[in-house]
C-alpha cells in the first residue's frame, strides 16, 4: 500500500467507520477502495462531491462472480476531472440474494449500466427506477448469464431446446398489447 | 425473483392523440440493430424506450471459457467500425496486469493502428450521418476513404474487418514492406477529401439547420449522463485520455484536443472533422519516429521460443509445448485500462485468479453508455430530429449488445 491510498483509507475510515474495509493497490497505480455492501450510496455520494476528491465522472458499473459461494463483487470505476485520478469502488455482496443500493440519483448514466448488472448477474439495485433486462429478451427465464453457475453449454438437452422452441408462441412476441408491457417475464425456472 | 415494474410504457390510446410509433430494428438511420419504441404526439416526440440486445453474443461470457490470447479475436467483433483499437487496448489491460512492458517499436506500431482506427470510425459516422440528413455524395467520399484504409487491414492483418492483430507482448505480425508507404500516401491525399466534405456539411444551410441547436447538452448533464470522448468534448469538457491519463508516450506528439461550447449536434459535428486533422498529424509524427527493433517482447511468459532453439534443446521445446498447449498465465488481481476510443473512453476490465482464463472480462462500452442519453437528449424534438440526434451521437450496436 502507498501513501496515497493509505492517506484515503484514513479519510474514509474517519468518515464512515467500519464500512470501509479497506484499500488496496492493483498494478502499481490503481487505488481500489473495499467496502461492506450496506454503505455504497453514502460512501460513493462523498467521494462525488467531497472537494477533496471529486470524483465527477462515473466511468462503469459492473459485477465479478467469483463462483464457488464466494459472492459477487460490484465494482465502480470513477474518475474525478479536477484532481486526474482513477478510483475503483468495490462492493463485495453475499449471496443467496444479491442487494444493492442504487446509484442513478447520483449518476445518470447509472441506469443502464446497472440495469446491465442485473440484467446478466442479477444484482437487484434497491431505488432504482426502471430496473428491467436489457440486453437479454424481455422475458427471458433461465436466469443470469454472467454468473458462474450459469453454464455456457449443455444446460438442456437438443430434445427439450427443440421442445422449448416449438413451445414459443411467436404471437407474443409481435402483438401489439406486448409492446404495453414489456416487463412480462417471470423468473420460471 | 420478480422484476420490478415502475416505468410507465406508453399506451397507445385515440384520447391522448398521441401515437406509439416503432423505429428500427432493421431500419438504416439506427445505424445498426437498435429499435425505438417512441411515442409521439404529432411529430414531437414524448418519450423514448430504446429496445438494445438483438446483437447480443456474450462476449464476455465466452472470454471466460477462452485463453487470454484466444480473447483477442472476439474484440474486433465487437466494434467493426475500429477493430484494431479493440485488439489492442485488451492487450494492453493484460500487459498491465502482467506488468510486462512492450516494445518501442510495438508502441508505435499501435498507436499508428490505433490512430487510423479513429479516422476509420470517424469517417463511417460522417458518411452515415450526412446520409441522415440528405446529403449523398459526403458517404461516397468518406467511403472511398474507408475502402483505402480496409486496404491498409488487409495489407497488415490479411483480413479487412475482423483483424486481430494483437498479441500480448506484441503483435500478431511485424509490418509488411511498403505499407508505411501506403500510410503515407493516404496522409499526404486524405486531407483534400476531407476538405472537400468540409466544403459541403460546415457551411451547408441544409447541414446547419438541422443540426445547430439539436440535441443539445450542457457540460454538467453531460458528465453526469456519463458522455465520454467526442460527446463530451462537444459539450465544453476537456477529457481527453491521451492528454489526461496517456499511455505509449501520447504526451510526447505534438496535437490539440477540439472542444466545443454549445454541445448540440453541429459541436459534435465540428469536434470529429477536426479529431480526424488531428490524428493525421499523430500518425504523420509517429510514422517520422518508427523505430526500429524487434514488434514482439522477448519474455518467456508470453514469448515462443524460437523454432531451431525447439529443435536444439528440450527446455525450449517444453516451453513451446506450454505455452501453445496451455495458453500464458496472467498473475492474480484485476486491472482497469482504458485507451481514448473513437466513440469515448473504451475501457477494458480483466480479472484474473491467475490461471490461463480470466475470471472475468469486462468491456466498458463507451457507445452503450452514450446511448443512454438519447432518450434525455431527443424527447421534445420532431422525430427527423432524433435520427440525428442519434447519428450524432455516433454509436454501435456491435458493441452496445456485446
Amino acid at each position: 500500500m502507498t501513501e496515497s491510498t493509505g492517506a484515503l483509507e484514513q479519510i474514509l475510515t474517519e468518515q464512515f467507520g467500519s464500512a470501509v474495509m479497506g484499500t488496496e493497490l492493483q498494478c502499481g497505480d490503481q487505488a481500489v477502495v473495499l467496502l461492506a455492501s450496506g454503505n455504497n450510496f453514502e460512501v460513493l455520494e462523498w467521494l462525488k462531491n467531497n472537494e477533496e476528491q471529486l470524483y465527477e465522472l462515473l466511468i462503469d458499473v459492473t459485477a465479478v462472480d467469483y463462483g464457488s459461494g464466494k459472492g459477487v463483487q460490484v465494482i465502480y470505476q470513477l474518475w474525478s476531472l479536477k484532481h486526474k485520478k482513477l478510483l475503483r469502488v468495490k462492493c463485495s455482496l453475499q449471496g443467496p440474494t444479491f442487494e444493492i443500493s442504487s446509484v442513478v440519483s447520483l449518476w445518470s448514466c447509472a441506469n443502464w449500466l446497472e440495469r446491465e448488472v442485473f440484467d446478466l448477474f442479477g444484482v437487484h439495485f434497491t431505488d432504482h427506477p426502471d430496473l428491467r433486462r436489457i440486453l437479454m429478451p424481455k422475458n427471458y427465464s433461465e436466469g443470469h448469464p454472467l454468473r458462474k453457475d450459469f453454464h455456457l453449454r449443455g444446460r438442456f438437452s437438443r430434445e427439450r431446446q427443440t421442445e422449448i422452441a416449438l413451445n414459443q408462441s411467436y404471437e407474443d412476441y409481435y402483438r401489439p398489447e406486448q409492446l404495453e408491457d414489456l416487463s412480462t417475464s417471470k423468473e420460471e425456472d | 425473483m420478480s422484476i420490478q415494474r415502475t416505468i410507465e410504457l406508453p399506451q397507445p390510446s385515440l384520447e391522448s392523440g398521441n401515437m406509439l410509433v416503432n423505429i428500427g430494428p432493421q431500419h438504416p438511420a439506427t445505424h445498426g440493430v437498435l429499435r425505438l419504441l417512441c411515442e409521439l404526439d404529432g411529430e414531437t416526440v414524448i418519450k423514448i424506450d430504446p429496445d438494445i440486445g438483438y446483437l447480443h453474443s456474450s462476449f464476455e461470457k465466452l472470454g471466460e471459457f477462452r485463453t487470454w490470447n484466444q480473447i483477442v479475436p472476439l474484440t474486433d467483433r465487437m466494434d467493426y467500425l475500429a477493430p484494431l483499437m479493440y485488439n489492442c487496448v485488451y492487450v494492453m489491460a493484460v500487459e498491465k496486469l502482467m506488468g510486462l512492458e512492450v516494445t518501442e517499436r510495438c508502441k508505435v506500431v499501435r498507436v499508428l493502428c490505433m490512430e487510423m482506427e479513429r479516422i476509420f470510425s470517424h469517417l463511417l459516422w460522417l458518411g452515415t450521418t450526412a446520409i441522415d440528413v440528405g446529403a449523398f455524395t459526403p458517404f461516397l467520399y468518406a467511403f472511398q476513404e474507408r475502402e483505402r484504409i480496409y486496404k491498409l487491414h488487409e495489407a497488415f492483418t490479411g483480413a479487412r474487418i475482423t483483424t486481430s492483430a494483437t498479441r500480448i507482448g506484441g503483435m500478431m505480425a511485424d509490418l509488411p514492406d511498403g505499407w508505411t508507404d501506403q500510410l503515407r500516401e493516404f496522409i499526404n491525399t486524405f486531407p483534400q477529401t476531407l476538405d472537400e466534405i468540409d466544403d459541403l456539411l460546415t457551411r451547408n444551410g441544409i447541414h446547419l439547420g438541422r443540426t445547430q441547436g439539436i440535441g443539445c447538452i450542457s457540460a454538467k448533464e453531460a458528465i453526469n449522463a456519463g458522455f465520454t470522448g467526442p460527446n463530451l468534448r462537444a459539450s465544453g469538457v476537456d477529457y481527453d485520455l491521451r492528454k489526461d491519463r496517456p499511455y505509449y508516450n501520447y504526451e510526447s506528439y505534438d496535437f490539440e484536443v477540439p472542444i466545443g461550447t454549445k454541445g448540440d449536434c453541429y459541436d459534435r459535428y465540428l469536434v470529429r472533422m477536426e479529431e480526424m486533422r488531428q490524428s493525421l498529424e499523430i500518425l504523420d509524427q509517429a510514422l517520422k519516429n518508427l523505430p526500429e527493433g524487434p514488434i514482439n517482447v522477448d519474455d518467456p511468459r508470453v514469448s515462443l521460443p524460437s523454432k531451431t532453439d525447439c529443435m536444439n534443446d528440450m527446455e525450449s521445446m517444453i516451453h513451446h509445448f506450454k505455452i501453445v498447449t496451455e495458453g500464458i498465465r496472467v498473475p492474480p488481481g484485476d486491472c482497469y485500462f482504458a485507451i481514448e476510443g473513437s466513440k469515448g473512453e473504451l475501457g477494458m476490465y480483466v480479472v484474473s485468479d491467475g490461471g490461463e482464463k480470466p475470471i472475468r472480462w469486462r468491456i466498458r462500452p463507451p457507445s452503450f453508455v452514450n446511448l443512454s442519453v438519447l432518450p434525455q437528449l431527443a424527447e421534445g424534438h420532431q422525430v427527423s430530429d432524433l435520427i440525428m440526434i442519434n447519428a450524432s451521437l455516433d454509436i454501435v450496436l456491435g458493441e452496445i449488445d456485446r
